[in-house]
């Protein structure tokens, strides 16, 4: 009876060692920790005002967005010395949603402590994920999840993520059929099942320029990206909302995904303590 | 000594726990499953004894991702068959894949949504699902698992939305002691959702036609001498496209339809290719005296309309498949007799499997 308790007693104190040790904040063990990243959408030199703002175009056209919404997946990010820190996959899908601002800031947990200067990620969902058995796309990639998922960023009659969408008016797209003047680009297509399709997947890489974020105990990096929506419509080739004020499955959605591969660039770091 | 190795072996496997927990959930909420403890554990599902027909091909769907059971393809039978499917509660999976029609739907020459909305192609007949690489007329889906997706959110077929849909699945009562049964615990997922409907319809396999078991040499599997003439026929003229046990190579063609109604440009719409315009997949012929109207716009009502396009009304279109132009006369398409189109058209009859048509295991739920 006696060496019954004195058992349980052991095994309790081992339990609570053992969990304790679980704390990934416990400075004296761990080895990496987390660095968030804040996407800031703006349009040109303004921030992004969905169905209030007004805005300009390089063609000149008044435009006004409702929906802006984009994949950032398979993030990288590298040190100082060049070498580099790969996110595990399953860690690394975030869909980006003007609307959710909670969307807006990402962070990943685990990241080895160092000093890193540079990070690239994918603009869209790469073609083994689209590919994958459904039970492997949860959260963000669930086609059928709440209003932070891939409901609405996905084609479900030509099977694949919407890897970007923009979606407004303008008074210079044409009358639709709701008797509205909407312009709707919905970009993807990540190169084909078993027929090569086009492949408008980019890989966007982000030097911090003098920057370094420094992971270490007690510092959590946050990185501030900005996104130009302007850049949608003008980064390589002018699009017009006139000439075309629906780009989804068609071959100007590469046109389209040149541009936006040219909209994000680097704003700031600061640490925050945790 | 030796309670000291007990106590020192509990703790060992304490702290293995421990190291266990520890692990980061790298997968964001991929993980398995966790059992709700408020539940009892009653989960043994029972495996459904899937069987590939002795003719077939090996199968393309990867069971090993979704193992049949009894309670899933129950699941995914009940769901096939609820109307709460659609938007507003009118059109259910099988509203246009009716049984009768070897899950197709007869007298309907395009799709019919809800509020009586009319797409722009036929219903192709759900049979043998496991077998195929790709789905639909334009083949935009290559995953059985995701193809319940289209006709659900399509806003001219059953006009609904995932999310909405599941959430409305979660607040009834009807479902979650299913999902239980099936998965083991009731939280309805998209991927449960999808792997169910997809069990389902992996248990529609049509191979107990009278060719079939004239194939396997089974009882029942006599042909009349017109109709072995038609096999003989079809294997030379038409097996080219329709090929083996499926009666489609699955490839997609263009077979010289008129385009002066009907511009639709097929499977080049979602691959984007010039290749592909107006390029539609070849349909199996299983059942397909059940399955009028036919062509990928149900222009068709009749076998006979068939044949005498292929003999006589083809148009000689730029993308017409090669295989349609190997007359000797030079004329494209297929030169047939009166006679040798009707021992085609009785042999085509041959595939006609009643036994699946009235399988009970396919109708509608009893419970």
């Amino acid at each position: 009876m006696r060496t019954t308790a004195i058992t349980s007693l052991l095994l309790v104190a081992t339990l609570t060692g053992g969990f304790m040790a679980c704390k990934s904040d416990n400075p004296a063990s761990a080895t990496s920790g987390p660095v968030s990243f804040v996407f800031d959408n703006v349009v040109g030199n303004q921030d992004l005002k969905l169905a209030t703002g007004v805005y300009q175009n390089g063609a000149g056209e008044s435009f006004t967005p409702t929906a802006f919404n984009y994949f950032v997946s398979n993030i990288t990010l590298t040190r100082a010395d060049g070498s580099q820190y790969v996110v595990p996959q399953d860690s690394s899908y975030f869909l980006i949603k003007e609307d959710v601002p909670a969307t807006q800031r990402i962070t990943l947990r685990n990241v080895p402590f160092g000093d890193y200067k540079a990070m690239s990620f994918v603009l869209g969902v790469d073609s083994l994920r689209s590919t994958m058995d459904i039970s492997r796309r949860t959260g963000v990639l669930d086609p059928a999840g709440d209003h932070t998922s891939a409901s609405g960023m996905y084609w479900s009659w030509n099977s694949g993520y919407i890897f970007l969408k923009l979606e407004g008016t303008s008074p210079s797209a044409p009358v639709n059929a709701t008797g509205n003047r909407n312009f709707r680009y919905h970009i993807g297509f990540f190169g084909g099942y078993s027929t090569r399709t086009i492949n408008n997947l980019k890989t966007i890489r982000i030097p911090f320029g003098s920057d370094v974020a420094t992971i270490a105990p007690g510092r959590v990096p946050v990185v501030t990206l900005q996104a130009d929506v302007l850049k949608v419509f003008d980064g390589v080739k002018r699009m017009s909302i006139n000439a075309n004020s629906e780009i989804m499955v068609s071959l100007l959605s590469a046109d389209v995904a040149n541009n936006y591969a040219q909209m994000m660039t680097y704003k700031r770091i600061t640490t925050a303590t945790n | 000594m030796h309670r000291w190795k007990l106590i020192g072996l509990l703790a060992s496997a304490g702290l293995f726990a421990c190291v266990v927990s520890c692990q980061p959930n790298e997968s964001g909420g991929v993980g398995p499953v966790k059992p709700d403890p408020s539940q009892p554990v009653e989960y043994k599902p029972t495996p459904f004894p899937w069987k590939k027909p002795a003719n077939f091909p090996e199968p393309i769907y990867k069971f090993s991702n979704n193992p049949l059971t009894v309670e899933g393809v129950a699941l995914g039978r009940a769901l096939f068959y609820d109307d709460a499917l659609s938007a507003n509660g009118t059109v259910s999976c099988a509203f246009c894949h009716q049984q009768s029609a070897a899950f197709g739907h007869t007298d309907h020459a395009l799709s019919h949504g809800i509020n009586d909305k009319i797409g722009t192609r036929n219903v192709p007949a759900v049979q043998n699902a496991a077998f195929y690489s790709s789905f639909f007329w334009d083949g935009g889906v290559v995953d059985l698992d995701l193809l319940p997706i289209n006709p659900i959110e399509n806003p001219v077929e059953m006009g609904h939305n995932m999310p909405a849909l599941l959430n409305a699945l979660r607040k009834g009562n009807r479902y979650r002691p299913l999902f239980q049964a099936a998965f083991g615990s009731d939280s309805i997922t998209s991927a449960r959702f999808l792997k169910a409907m997809s069990q389902f319809m992996l248990t529609m396999v049509s191979a107990n036609s009278r060719y079939d078991k004239y194939v396997r040499k089974e009882a029942g599997g006599e042909l009349t001498p017109g109709e072995l003439s038609g096999l003989t026929l079809f294997k030379q003229k038409c097996a080219g496209c329709h090929a083996g046990e499926l009666f489609t190579d699955q490839r997609f063609r263009n077979n010289g339809l008129s385009r002066d109604l009907n511009k639709d440009e097929g499977r080049s719409l979602v691959t984007l290719r010039p290749e592909d315009k107006y390029m539609f997949r070849v349909p199996s012929l299983r059942n397909v005296d059940r399955t009028p109207p036919y062509m990928h716009d149900g222009r068709f009502w009749t076998l006979d309309q068939v044949l005498d396009h292929y003999t006589t009304n083809l148009q000689d279109v730029p993308e017409l498949d090669p295989l349609l132009r190997q007359n000797q006369t030079g004329k494209p398409g297929i030169s047939l007799t009166v006679t040798e189109k009707q021992q085609i058209i009785a042999f085509l009859r041959t595939l006609t499997d009643t036994e699946y048509i009235s399988d009970r295991r396919l109708g509608p739920p009893t419970f």
